[in-house]
């Protein structure tokens, strides 16, 4: 019937594969289901804001990516962040201690400090985090194969400079499900790695009952190839799978629902991602009511970071990301996010410098404090079109979920690689569509520079001496530790691991007594193995 | 993995059979979604490929270079430690007899390192941005 329509008449196809018309009205939304699943913010099921009044009590948290070479440097960089207005942290480490390894490991040669920055032991956690006051500043760490020995390593740290774990706030990705699909980051394989999540979560909500001990990233599993709509959904099924394992172990879903939060993408077409995050945040709330049935609001609300948009920036005229990403940020307010951060420009090709950091956090000022972002709760609720895409965006997740269902549930998909050999056959398909021009990328497909101009890119020095003195500190760190207590708490690791009990208190002894990433890492291999990809196309 | 076409490269015993690729993530980078588009690039392309999954050592890559009869060994490196891995990396093929193969590297490589690259021995130099039908024919061009 379409195609019999002129061709500006025609419903276009937003990336999830939904069809959006060229005008809206009330009987679209009425068609779509109506607004029974609007509600008022603050109020189930929070289409509108998990709170009330939302930016107006407080703007979002601005948390950069941050971290490079040693603990030391990076200490600098958060200082730097926070002396210009930012309000959160958020920690990159490089590969070598996300996938648990020492510094003084053969594999982690010409990798240390070079995406992020090292840690081996407390002492350098103690030296990242020095001067930096953080009952008022949070810290969310990007850390997932590693995550139970670096939130064990963070409370440490936190518990030795007075503070009290109970009032202690922050954030550990850990979300190892999306690691397998995409990121990379694994060390062990399936069914352990997801014990592990399971027993910070149990360990958090006993004592660090304020700490987020997951962030599920729906992120990387769009930056991998997923549309807005599945990035969503494969994101609840990893978050049910989290949840499932918890209550496995007797715990009432109210007990830890509160502090699961997400971490979700900004890049695409701008309505498409604000009805997702709309959608979603219904759905999140539905079913953690009606499927877990949860009692508190809290446990219903889809408390995330909206933020990054790597996957939208651009290699050629990298200038335009800063464009880009204002964009991005306009995305991310509009759709109530309670954290954001942004990719810088040049983060297609390096680090970000001071200065690109810099713009990414003006960038995210100027929407507070000049564009009325913070002043009015959910601007676009009642838009026609925002609240038909809201509820056909919410119907498609459903779909997606039941689809995961119906064949054996994400874990198990995940496990035989179907997931990442659907996610990268669209990544394929974008390529091809980017490259044809069927899929519009200025600068890349259209309105190409006729000469292209030397990238205004500095590129992040790396520094080999950085790594020496990083191994230097490790080893000065051995030679002082109590070699028994190290020894005990490495035993106790590897027995707790044996036996099936919280594998957290074990960890944490261990991190105290100044054993270091890769020593706890070993001892859990030993029992659990390592991952091996299923390579599937 | 399968290809739906062949591309043809004449053996030493007179033989015809399709381009081997080795497509090889170096190094710890978990950054996949480049080398399995790539991947399925060249298999579209009618090459076989061989996909070794992440964190590969200098040392496997040689091994599996060798063990697969490969005519391309291809890296994708997109977290900046290609340097040191590629100058390993060439010590290891030199010594395997490996110097007759097509060594190609992609991802994201400063322009101030593809000459060193080049240098290495690495003579296809794709960093981000280039087009996956100027890999495939660039394969296509040299390997005959």
């Amino acid at each position: 019937m379409n195609d019999r329509l002129p061709p500006e008449l025609r419903p276009v196809l937003n990336e999830s594969g939904l069809e959006v018309q060229p005008l809206y009205t009330a009987a679209d939304i009425d068609e779509s289901g109506g607004l029974e699943m609007l509600g008022e913010p603050g109020q189930y099921p929070f289409t509108r804001g998990i709170h009330r009044l939302m930016y107006r009590k407080q703007p979002w948290t601005m948390r950069q990516y941050a971290g490079f070479g040693n603990p030391r440097e990076t200490n600098q960089r958060f200082k730097y962040l926070i002396a210009n207005g930012q309000t959160g942290l958020n920690v990159a480490f490089d590969l070598p201690t996300q996938i648990g390894l020492d510094s003084d490991d053969p594999l982690a040669e010409g990798e240390i400090g070079r995406v992020g920055m090292s840690i081996d032991t407390l002492r350098d956690v103690e030296i990242a985090f020095d001067g930096i006051d953080l009952s008022k500043i949070t810290v969310s760490m990007t850390i997932n194969g590693a995550a139970a020995i670096m939130i064990a390593m963070y409370l440490a740290m936190a518990e030795k400079r007075g503070y009290d774990l109970k009032q202690l706030r922050g954030t550990a990705q850990n979300d190892i499900l999306k690691e397998f699909i995409g990121r990379g980051t694994w060390i062990f394989p399936v069914e352990p790695s997801i014990r592990l999540v399971g027993d910070t979560i149990e360990y958090c909500a006993e004592h660090a009952p304020k700490y987020s001990p997951v962030s599920v990233c729906g992120y990387h599993i769009r930056e991998s190839g997923a549309t807005p709509a599945q990035e969503m959904a494969y994101a609840f099924c990893i978050a049910r799978a989290y949840a499932d394992d918890v209550i496995r172990r007797g715990l009432n879903i109210d007990e830890f629902a509160g502090r699961l939060s997400y971490n979700f993408n900004i890049f695409g077409n701008l309505f498409e991602q604000i009805c997702k995050f709309r959608a979603g945040r219904s759905l999140w709330a539905q079913i953690m009511k009606e499927e877990y049935n949860a009692q508190k609001p809290g446990s219903m609300w889809l408390r995330m970071i909206a933020g990054g948009g790597g996957g939208g920036l651009t290699f050629e005229q990298p200038e335009m990301n800063i464009v880009r990403g204002a964009y991005y940020a306009l995305i991310s307010a509009l759709s109530g996010a309670q954290t954001m951060a942004l990719c810088s420009y040049d983060e297609a090709y390096t680090i970000p410098t001071e200065y690109s950091a810099r713009i990414s956090l003006r960038t995210m000022q100027i929407l507070i404090e000049e564009m009325g972002l913070t002043e009015t709760v959910d601007p676009l609720g009642g838009s026609y079109y925002v609240e038909t895409m809201t509820n056909r965006m919410r119907a498609l997740m459903k779909e997606i979920i039941a689809d995961v269902d119906a064949q054996g549930g994400i874990v198990k998909m995940v496990a035989e690689g179907s997931i990442q050999a659907k996610v990268s056959a669209q990544a394929y398909q974008m390529q091809r569509d980017i490259e044809s021009g069927a899929f519009p990328k200025v600068g890349v497909n259209c309105y190409r520079n006729e000469k292209e101009e030397d990238h205004p890119v500095e590129f992040h020095p790396y520094n080999e001496d950085d790594a020496r003195a990083q191994i230097a500190s490790l080893n000065q760190v051995r030679s002082e530790r109590d070699p028994g207590a190290v020894a005990k708490a490495l035993e106790r690791v590897a027995a707790d691991a044996r036996t099936g009990k919280n594998l957290m208190p074990a960890i944490v002894e261990a991190v105290k007594a100044y054993a270091s990433v890769g020593e706890i890492t070993k001892e859990m291999v030993k029992l659990f193995g390592r991952y091996r990809e299923p390579i599937r196309f | 993995m399968t290809a739906a076409s062949a591309s043809l490269a004449p053996q030493p015993d007179g033989r015809a059979r399709r381009v081997r690729i080795l497509l090889a993530k170096p190094g710890l980078d978990g950054h996949d979604q480049g080398a399995k588009v790539v991947a399925r690039a060249m298999m579209d392309a009618g090459f076989e490929v061989i996909y070794t999954g992440l964190r590969q050592t200098p040392e496997s890559v040689a091994r599996m270079s060798l063990e697969e009869d490969v005519d391309v060994i291809a890296l994708s490196s997109l977290a900046g430690s290609h340097l040191p891995f590629c100058r390993k990396l060439k010590t290891l093929l030199e010594a395997n007899g490996l110097t007759d193969k097509l060594w190609l590297i992609g991802g994201n490589l400063p322009a101030q390192d593809h000459d060193e690259l080049r240098a290495l021995g690495f003579r296809g130099v794709f960093p981000t941005g280039s087009k996956l039908d100027a890999i495939c024919d660039y394969i296509r061009e040299q390997v005959k």
